[in-house]
């Protein structure tokens, strides 16, 4: 059925996987993250009350919204290089460069995102 | 090897099948969330934030165009921010987020559960999902 797992994460990633590895890991879990997120985060605001603001206190304390801005960036940045090299199938050759490109835009953006994040929760 | 595949016919391609459709609707539809985060950043611009939020916070209203998500921004009126211009913009957002998201979390599924049966389970709470999920979020929408 395929669902035995014969490679580790680490493994994966030293040997063929590499970076397109990383990021199809990362995409997941960004995707996934983010599922999480918006779900339980509509039912919290559709239950409201002190269990749904509970639940919503914690997703605007800073340190989530730093989790939850790697899942989104990410997930945005990443799906944005996937959607152009599979509409532009010429371009695949360079999928490592289109990598490294996309490392360079999800750190300017995210860092930017993560520093007014933590000036902001730090009262600045 | 590019230039072959171009000369089948779509039926030979598979083109129709829902996997295939779905396959090409995940990649426009990421595209379509582009477009409606730039028109919420844009807006929020438009409407002379520059002084009254940090960029997480124009991102966040820029990821999900909803007024309660600028109520804590340093915002003097919110009147403009619940315009129905942007609950219909968030309400597109929503219907092309959930399903975009809702098909990706079967795609990831299917890794996993790969009896017939468990994969038709599998669709059916995804059903549930998107339109529950559609349901609720329409409702916060149009009503706060």
């Amino acid at each position: 059925m395929g669902l035995t797992r014969n490679v580790g994460l680490m493994t994966a990633l030293r040997y063929k996987g590499q970076g397109p590895f990383l990021t199809y890991i990362l995409h997941r879990i960004g995707g996934l993250g983010m599922a999480v997120f918006i779900s339980v985060h509509l039912l919290a605001s559709f239950i409201s009350g002190p269990g749904g603001r509970l639940v919503n206190n914690i997703y605007q304390s800073w340190i989530f919204q730093i989790f939850i801005f790697f899942c989104v960036l990410f997930h945005a940045i990443n799906g944005l290089r996937i959607t152009i090299l599979d509409l532009f199938p010429k371009l695949i050759p360079y999928h490592r460069q289109a990598i490294t490109i996309e490392w360079v835009v999800f750190a300017a953006v995210y860092g930017f995102a993560v520093f007014t994040i933590i000036r902001t929760g730090l009262g600045g | 090897m590019a230039a072959k595949s171009r000369n089948l016919s779509i039926a030979k391609r598979g083109l129709m099948s829902f996997e295939t459709i779905m396959w090409v609707f995940t990649r426009l539809s990421a595209l379509g969330m582009y477009a409606l985060i730039l028109f919420g950043i844009i807006g929020a611009l438009v409407m002379g934030v520059r002084n009254n939020m940090n960029f997480a916070d124009v991102m966040r209203w820029g990821f999900m165009p909803n007024v309660t998500h600028v109520e804590d921004t340093d915002l003097a009126d919110t009147t403009p921010w619940a315009s129905p211009l942007w609950k219909l913009t968030a309400s597109a957002l929503l219907i092309i987020a959930v399903g975009h998201g809702v098909h990706g979390l079967v795609v990831i599924a299917d890794d996993y559960i790969a009896t017939a049966k468990g994969r038709q389970v599998v669709r059916i709470f995804s059903g549930i999902m998107i339109l529950s999920m559609i349901g609720i979020g329409l409702y916060l929408i149009w009503t706060s």
